[in-house]
């Protein structure tokens, strides 16, 4: 049972503010990604809510209950660092029993739990085995151990996998989420990676620059963008984000026309002459003959299961067009690109405007 | 295609070696044995620089006059008493120093630098600035403070000799354990203080199982150092107490400078001399042994 209400959160070092009034509810059993670029102050939230961090304004509820001054281990929760931060000197074992050591739990219970942890994530036979001696999926594997033994009544991970190889963190991902769906308790998960938030979140917080972007479930982030900044996070290739010019408009549907000159029809009514960007995702670009937007193809990458092409389309940037695996285009063609419903638009101010779904 | 060339036999083909080591550890032998060699030598000798006719071989009579003599045993007791106290005082110290400079405040730098500054100065002024600054009965800082607070002032190296000299000693060596530690403390991954701020532990537990064995193996470090430098502490004694009242402060080290210089025993000194050596493996083995166990995380 835990849910997390976050109040006008505020953090400000010196006077330079780094988390800008955060509102946010988090519910029991919820697994909630904080997701967005280096440096943008996800970190530091997570460590303001875990307790390690002097919140400077606003209020952080746990249950219901204000907890802005409550020491770390009196909140109840676990927390998976980024180096693992396990104790060099101690056994496996001895890492993981540790809070229940300081807790004063007879040593027969500890053993118990810590067992049953180790159960879980096969560690049984690294017991008595010392840090220095592990893998880095071991420790990693250890420190997520060392937080389940405690039954907190949620964890908190700070980018567990960015130290691990490519093959290792896919594993370790699928087993953080098997991990979630049988303890059933509640998860925030920080990472700048948005392949690894769109696969294990219910919902996600996309941060930028302190404040929150957008929240939403993965599909709604991916399909409806709030904004400019999540349309160019979310999705991987990136969204194509195209500059326009709205050349006419007859009340149900405008003519724009793209930076580099092709012409692209939006099915809502905007003011002549108004400037805004179009957002198409590469996965949503058909080639057809009858395509509006022309492009002369520049690079193509071919990954085996798909291929990705780049044309250029007279502006500043590229195109960028997933294409089947099995597409026969060659590099220096000339392709015609059409869009496949989902185009998105944001105004000026990078704001996403409705577009009624076809 | 070469093949990993790490071979033992292969290396020896590489380069003769032994032209280039010879000079530094002929020269590292010839330091470090001729003295060793002449001390032994002297150490059976019948040889007083007052009276040239002493002279010829005195088998093993240095030894037993020196071993029978009340002074040896009390001067060794000593020895282990000033070594054994400094280093408790500089260690305790050294970690409290190394823990709090660590973290941040205002005027940390020049509190580092504070703190580090008696390192610098040599152990003759020291002893003279405490002897006669600080622990002076009459004029001494101490003496006018125990005043100030209605005590009697401490006439430190009459009643206290050996705690006096210790008090100066660890001042000149709380710097070096600092110093050592303090590098130490920066090198603490601060994740893993959270993570155990996080599994509960407080002040104390933090300092017990985080900071403590991560400091091991410096704190071994600085004890092993601070061991061999201590044995031959010399000039604070001869400064302040010149190993009185009595033989109250008079160390190994000390009594060797006495029965040399002070006796002309050229023979009791350097007999002296070689069982400080003996003292000195003895010290450095049991240091060793405990460190080597404490070294292997
Ligand atoms: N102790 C600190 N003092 C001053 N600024 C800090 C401190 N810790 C973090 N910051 C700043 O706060 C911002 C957010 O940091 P962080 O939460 O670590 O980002 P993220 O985890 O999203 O990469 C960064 O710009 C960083 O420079
Ligand atoms: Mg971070």
């Amino acid at each position: 049972m835990c849910t997390l209400e976050l109040k006008n959160l505020r953090k400000a070092y010196g006077n330079i503010e780094v988390i800008k009034g955060i509102d946010l509810t988090i519910n029991d059993r919820e697994f909630v990604v904080f997701v967005g670029p280096s440096g943008c102050g996800k970190s530091t939230l997570l460590r303001m809510i875990a307790g390690l961090e002097e919140i400077t304004g606003g209020d952080l509820l746990i249950d219901g209950v204000r907890v802005n001054d409550v020491p770390p281990d009196k909140r109840g929760l676990a927390m998976v660092f980024q180096s693992y931060a396990l104790y060099p000197h101690m056994t496996v074992a001895d890492n993981m029993a540790f809070a229940l050591r300081l807790a004063g739990v007879p040593k027969a219970e500890r053993d118990a739990r810590v067992q049953v942890a180790a159960k879980t994530l096969q560690l049984d036979a690294l017991l008595d085995r010392k840090p220095a001696n592990l893998s880095g999926g071991q420790r990693q594997r250890v420190a997520i151990g060392r937080a389940i033994v405690r039954q907190p009544k949620a964890f908190l991970f700070d980018e567990p996998l960015s130290n691990l190889d490519a093959a290792l963190r896919v594993q370790t991902r699928i087993e953080i989420a098997k991990l979630h769906n049988d303890l059933q308790s509640t998860m925030i998960y920080v990472t700048h990676d948005q392949i690894e938030a769109m696969t294990l979140a219910d919902r996600i917080v996309v941060f930028n620059a302190g404040h929150i972007e957008q929240v939403g479930t993965p599909l709604e982030l991916y399909h409806n963008p709030a904004n400019l900044f999540v349309a160019g996070f979310i999705g991987s290739p990136k969204m194509n984000l195209i500059g326009a010019e709205v050349e006419s408009s007859n009340g149900q549907s405008s003519t724009l026309r793209l930076e580099g000159g092709s012409p692209f029809t939006v099915p809502t009514a905007l003011g002549q002459g108004e400037k805004v960007t179009v957002g198409i995702r590469p996965e949503h670009i058909a080639v057809t003959d009858q395509g509006t937007i022309s492009g002369r193809v520049e690079v193509i990458e071919h990954l085996g299961n798909e291929t990705i092409a780049y044309a250029s389309i007279g502006g500043a940037e590229p195109l960028t067009v997933k294409l089947p695996s099995a597409s026969t285009v060659q590099l220096g063609e000339t392709l015609h690109f059409a869009p496949r419903g989902h185009a998105a638009l944001f105004n000026q101010a990078g704001q996403a405007i409705a577009l009624p779904r076809g | 295609m070469t093949k990993p060339t790490t071979t033992p036999t292969h290396r020896k083909k590489l380069m003769r070696t032994w032209p280039l080591l010879t000079p530094t550890v002929g020269l590292l032998l010839l330091w470090a044995f001729v003295p060793l060699a002449m001390t032994l030598w002297f150490s059976f000798q019948r040889y007083n620089l007052l009276d040239p006719t002493i002279t010829g071989f005195a088998g093993w009579s240095n030894y037993k006059f020196l071993l029978e003599s009340p002074a040896f045993l009390i001067s060794i007791f000593n020895e282990l008493v000033l070594v054994g106290a400094v280093l408790i005082i500089t260690l305790v110290l050294g970690v409290a120093f190394a823990v709090l400079f660590d973290q941040e405040f205002i005027g940390r730098s020049i509190a580092r630098l504070l703190v580090i500054a008696p390192f610098f100065v040599m152990p003759t002024v020291a002893a003279l600035i405490w002897k006669n600054l600080l622990m002076d009965p009459v004029n001494g800082v101490f003496a006018y403070l125990a005043r100030l607070l209605g005590f009697t002032p401490v006439d430190w190296f009459t009643h206290y000799p050996m705690a006096g000299v210790v008090m100066i000693v660890a001042w000149e060596w709380v710097p070096f354990a600092t110093l050592i530690l303090l590098t130490a403390m920066q090198s603490l991954d601060r994740q893993q203080v959270e993570a155990a701020k996080m599994d509960g532990a407080r002040g104390p537990q933090i300092l017990r199982y985080v900071i403590l064995p991560h400091l091991s193996r410096p704190l071994t470090i600085v004890m092993m150092m601070e061991t061999i430098y201590l044995l031959a502490v010399f000039a604070e004694i001869f400064v302040t107490t010149s190993g009185g009242p009595g033989n109250a402060t008079t160390t190994l080290t000390y009594l060797i400078y006495l029965r040399a210089l002070v006796s002309f025993n050229v023979g009791g000194a350097s007999a002296g001399g070689v069982l400080a050596v003996i003292l000195a493996n003895i010290v450095a083995l049991f240091l060793i042994r405990t460190v080597a166990r404490n070294v292997d995380l």
